[in-house]
């Protein structure tokens, strides 16, 4: 018994296990797979997005930067080409050019300075104190007068101070000169650093030796000057490909993932480069991770929640539908073996009952006999009568104990015979008159002509029918009504129904109304055996018995049982 | 009244034996059969049979249908079921063909002695009536 319920016990238990995680697989796998397949697909679109709208500032900002230079470059040649050498090389005349320029402007002109072939500045305007500087050994100069026009890499110069200069070469009487002009470091610095992003994007000019042009905002000189492989790599790139921009994403000295963007300007002499943490350019998408993240696992939990509470709400109704399925064999198992005590019981008495009625024959004939003799006067008369009588006693005993047996298993004859099916169902309906008239009930009967008659076992229809028509009576107890008992034939079939017009069956109980052990009849009036016992034997008989009942206006009971057509019994 | 002459069927060989000798001693004549086909070939030796006590239970031909030939070509003889069944159905059934009444096994002398007789008064008015019919019937066709 112990072990039945351990086995029962450790059955339920992976029942329980089994149902939580397949409702767990089920659930948790197509979660994961749709989650990460978004994710995945919004992480590369962003990542996509994020990288255009990059490479889009930095094309921006290198025509920007490119048109400035364009245009400062074209006032300086247009300032040469209008008022020529005489009038520049005039210094008063060149700080009035100044001013006018600062004005058109603003402060983007520091200086302007005229240099003859000699690299001698003939005329200075500006803040500082460069009349009469040799620019002779000067690089620029020997660029500046090699080509129409020149414009500087970022140098300290003679003043020491940051700084680029536009170069423009005229010619004159006397030979080429120069008309120089400085360009305010600081207000160009600041066309860079207008780019700007997040926490960490900076921006900053390179020139081909990979020397700073600008001063970024965030002077992160180190990691400028440890990455310089990176712009090395740009900076190397053949100058087919220069006009393009360059995506990269390495690690920076503090081991921090940046993205870098770079594009070529100034013809190609200046890397526009722009560079920022990749943690900070896609902030947004880490964010989105973590909320998903955060609602996968609220969805994981509720999933783990749900899938303890329904198994368990499962495996409880297992186990309820369980024992009582159990409960309903063992009652079954039980009505079983009472069937077949009852039957031994039955077999028995009926056959230990001839020899005693013989006994008690025989003490019958010999008490007959006594009556006859006379003996003598002696005790032993006396004896033998009363050895006769309790005989006769003890045999009367043995025959109300096997009439009580043969009562007690009460069995149905079942052998079968050529039943007519109008008489017999007219004696039912007649032995059941007397207790339809106390219950108010009107019998009706509708019995088409010339029934077949069926082989079966008369006792066992009787049964079935006696069950029915006082279900019906029953049904009707309290305000009476109609029963109608009727018989047709309908191909092979014998078809009876049964109908009453009482107060009809719930639909929820229609179901049930076989099942053996079934009964709403109030306690001890209804064994709830009937209506399975009837079933048991229109099935036996090949037949069906059904049922259709409508609350409130009544219930009908369908009995169809095959019959054999004189022909196919010849056969 | 001339003692009924009852017939005894039953397949218990020792059961009809006895019961013969102790319905002899009540001044009754009695024959037996030991099978539903003997009883059958019997009545027809002795058509005077009033009473038939017929045991339902036997082998080959039962008693149901022992009575319900011996009712067809013989329905003024009457029958009383002997049955070891406590059920009413069989005799019911025994009665619903025309049996006169029926008796559990192992039955009390004096209750199938009553039987027996009341059986044989009832066929004997049976029969009365049927002579007195035929007298009338007499009386009034030689215009008496």
């Amino acid at each position: 018994m112990t072990k039945n319920t351990q086995s029962t016990d450790h059955y339920f238990r992976s029942l329980n296990r089994n149902i939580i995680l397949i409702i767990i697989v089920v659930s948790v796998i197509p979660l994961i797979i749709v989650s990460s397949t978004i994710y995945y697909q919004f992480r590369a679109s962003y990542h996509a997005k994020v990288n255009d709208h990059l490479r889009e500032l930095v094309q921006s900002h290198v025509q920007n930067i490119n048109h400035f230079l364009q245009e400062k470059l074209s006032n300086i040649r247009l300032l040469g080409d209008n008022w020529g050498w005489d009038r520049l090389a005039d210094e008063s005349i060149l700080k009035e050019r100044l001013a006018t320029l600062q004005k058109c402007f603003g402060q983007d002109f520091v200086d302007l300075g005229v240099i003859n072939a000699a690299g001698e500045q003939i005329a200075y305007a500006g803040p500082f104190k460069l009349a009469k500087a040799d620019y002779s050994d000067a690089e620029w100069f020997h660029k500046a007068i090699q080509s129409e026009f020149f414009i500087s890499d970022v140098f300290l110069g003679l003043r020491g101070l940051p700084h680029f200069i536009i170069a423009v070469r005229n010619s004159g009487e006397d030979g080429h000169w120069i008309l120089r002009a400085t360009i305010d470091f600081v207000r160009f610095t600041t066309l860079v650093e207008n780019i700007r992003l997040g926490q960490t994007g900076f921006a900053f000019i390179l020139n081909n030796k990979g020397e700073l042009q600008t001063t970024p905002i965030t002077k992160p000189t180190a990691d400028i000057i440890a990455g310089k492989t990176i712009y090395a790599e740009f900076l190397a790139q053949p100058p087919i490909s220069r006009g393009k921009v360059g995506v990269a994403v390495k690690l920076d000295l503090a081991e921090h993932e940046n993205i870098y963007i770079a594009a070529f300007l100034k013809n190609g002499d200046w890397l526009l480069v722009y560079q920022q943490r990749m943690a900070d350019a896609f902030a947004d998408l880490d964010k989105t991770f973590l909320i998903t993240t955060v609602l996968m696992f609220f969805g994981l939990v509720a999933i783990i929640i749900m899938a303890f509470t329904l198994s368990q709400t499962v495996v409880k109704r297992v186990a309820k539908a369980d024992s009582e399925k159990q409960l309903m064999s063992k009652k079954v198992v039980e009505t079983g073996k009472l069937a077949s005590v009852g039957e031994l019981a039955a077999g028995i008495a009926h056959e230990i009952n001839n020899p005693v009625a013989i006994m008690v024959e025989e003490a019958g004939w010999m008490g007959d006999l006594m009556e006859e003799i006379t003996f003598d006067e002696s005790e032993n008369r006396a004896e033998f009568e009363r050895a006769i009588k309790q005989i006769q006693t003890q045999g009367r005993r043995c025959k109300e104990i096997t009439h009580k047996l043969l009562s007690f298993a009460r069995k149905t004859d079942a052998t079968i015979h050529d039943v007519n099916i109008k008489e017999l169902l007219e004696e039912m309906v007649t032995l059941s008159s007397q207790r339809a008239k106390y219950s108010m009930v009107e019998i009706r009967t509708d019995f088409a002509p010339n029934l077949p008659s069926l082989r079966v076992s008369p006792s066992e229809l009787q049964q079935v029918f006696f069950n029915l028509i006082n279900n019906a009576i029953d049904a009707m107890d309290h305000d009476g009504g109609t029963l109608t008992v009727s018989a047709h034939h309908r191909d092979n079939y014998l078809v009876f129904a049964v109908s009453d017009t009482g107060m009809g069956i719930p639909e929820a109980n229609l179901n049930r109304i076989f099942d053996p052990f079934f009964t709403t009849k109030p306690v001890g009036k209804g064994t709830g055996l009937g209506l399975s016992i009837c079933y048991g034997i229109i099935e036996k008989m090949g037949g069906k018995l059904e049922v259709e009942s409508m609350l409130g206006t009544g219930t009908t009971f369908i009995v169809s049982i095959p019959f054999q057509k004189d022909t196919d019994r010849q056969h | 009244m001339t003692p009924p002459l009852v017939m005894l069927v039953d397949d218990e060989v020792p059961f009809v034996e006895t019961m013969t000798k102790r319905l002899a001693k009540r001044d009754l004549n009695v024959i037996s059969a030991f099978s539903g086909q003997e009883a059958l070939e019997t009545i027809d030796k002795h058509r005077n049979v009033d009473v038939v006590v017929l045991d339902v239970k036997m082998p080959g031909m039962d008693g149901i249908e022992t009575l319900k030939k011996m009712k067809a070509a013989y329905p003024l003889i009457e029958v009383v079921m002997l049955t070891a069944h406590a059920t009413v159905e069989s005799a019911i059934e025994g009665m619903r063909f025309g049996a006169f009444d029926y008796l559990m096994k192992p039955c009390d002398m004096e209750q199938l002695m009553g039987k027996v007789n009341e059986a044989t008064r009832k066929k004997r008015d049976h029969e009365e009536k049927i002579r007195e019919a035929h007298v009338k019937e007499i009386i009034s066709k030689r215009g008496f």
